[in-house]
């Protein structure tokens, strides 16, 4: 139990998929104007990463590694990535129209979030189990969810502030997030 | 190779049953009246109106955010035929166009620059560059997408010209309805 936790901490704060590993960036910068929004598509990536994950391992370990077609593994993992979240729009815009309009165009861009390979790719590097490797992706995907909380909050904050002009817009948001990413190495004193 | 081949297809072919069967159960059925719209607006998505594409400004229409004289392109008659379908009053004071217009290329003036090409929603400009370009009259909408585009004004929205092959008795107008013979944007401009 206290390994589960352990793990959890581990990929959530000190290896934070963002902003130590610098993958999925893109929807941390895109989707990250309003609380609310951010909060959506961290649910939504949450949701895509941790059933990514547990089809992925079954894929390699039953399909893959058995038939030793290793060398497809990209492309198998692409095939049921952008089937999982087909599935996942299909959800959402049936469950909560409104979430849908405020994701828009980044919802099916999470097929090409490399958070969802990348998480999917380690775990096979790592040969971690079933549950393990679960786990790990859902512990990635808090810690998604837990920077573009804060980095939203942080730009609805900017959003307000006086800026010098030439800072304002992406360049500010940009040094926010590069002080956060800071703030988070921090975390790797932590020895979990 | 063999194994790999049919190994993808399998998965493939899994892969999209399941999302058929998804699609099946979590479809979100349109609303009829944004589709019966959107079947009366010209479909050429040049965003005159404001609004995001013909879809867009359907929606806006049957909110009630958008006034039946919204798409320019339609002209009055389209307007007439939005107001009897949401049953609303129609104030056409500042509706000007009486005819249809499509857009005509004066050749003296055409340097064949091309760049009205790229602005036309329905590819109805053909043309090369340093050549004098023409307009398909059969896929032209009268949109006023290229007007603005033109740096030497050679294309303009014209008249059409009443000639034999669709020239109609006019109507007496105490039995114009002018609602129901319009049906249409395809039907309006068949003639055309």
């Amino acid at each position: 139990m206290s390994a589960l936790i352990l793990l959890l901490i581990s990929t959530a704060l000190v290896n934070n998929v963002v902003l130590i590993k610098f993958l999925g960036l893109c929807p941390v910068m895109g989707v990250s104007k309003s609380l609310d929004s951010a909060i959506g598509m961290g649910m939504a990536t949450t949701f895509v990463l941790t059933l990514t994950a547990a089809a992925t391992w079954m894929l390699e370990h039953w399909l893959l590694m058995p038939l030793g077609l290793d060398y497809l593994r990209i492309l198998a993992f692409i095939v049921v990535i952008a089937s999982v979240v087909q599935f996942t729009e299909m959800f959402i815009k049936k469950a909560s129209p409104g979430l849908y309009q405020s994701l828009g165009i980044y919802l099916p861009l999470i097929t090409t979030n490399c958070a969802v390979l990348g998480i999917s790719l380690l775990n096979v590097q790592q040969s971690y189990g079933f549950f393990w490797s679960i786990f790990y992706a859902f512990g990635s995907a808090l810690g998604f969810t837990l920077v573009m909380m804060i980095f939203a909050g942080m730009r609805e904050r900017i959003a307000l502030a006086r800026v010098p002009a030439a800072f304002s817009g992406a360049p500010i948001a940009f040094i926010a997030i590069s002080l956060l990413a800071l703030a988070f190495m921090g975390f790797s004193g932590l020895n979990v | 190779m063999f194994t790999a081949i049919f190994s993808l297809t399998i998965l493939g072919a899994t892969l999209g049953l399941a999302l058929g069967i998804a699609g099946r159960f979590l479809a979100v059925e349109a609303n009829a009246n944004v589709a019966e719209l959107e079947a009366l607006l010209p479909g050429t998505n040049c965003g005159q109106c404001g609004f995001p594409g013909c879809s867009g400004a359907a929606t806006a229409l049957v909110g009630g955010a958008a006034p039946a004289t919204c798409c320019p392109v339609g002209g009055k008659a389209l307007a007439v035929a939005i107001a009897e379908k949401l049953g609303v009053r129609l104030d056409l004071s500042g509706v000007a166009d009486e005819a249809p217009k499509l857009a005509l290329v004066a050749e003296d003036l055409c340097i064949g620059c091309c760049r009205c090409i790229k602005t036309c929603p329905t590819d109805a400009i053909l043309g090369a560059p340093k050549q004098i370009h023409n307009v398909l009259k059969e896929a032209c909408t009268g949109c006023a997408a290229c007007v603005a585009h033109c740096p030497t004004e050679a294309i303009l929205l014209h008249p059409v010209p009443v000639t034999l092959p669709h020239w109609v008795m006019p109507k007496p107008s105490s039995a114009v309805s002018v609602g129901n013979c319009v049906t249409s944007f395809a039907e309006r401009t068949a003639w055309v």
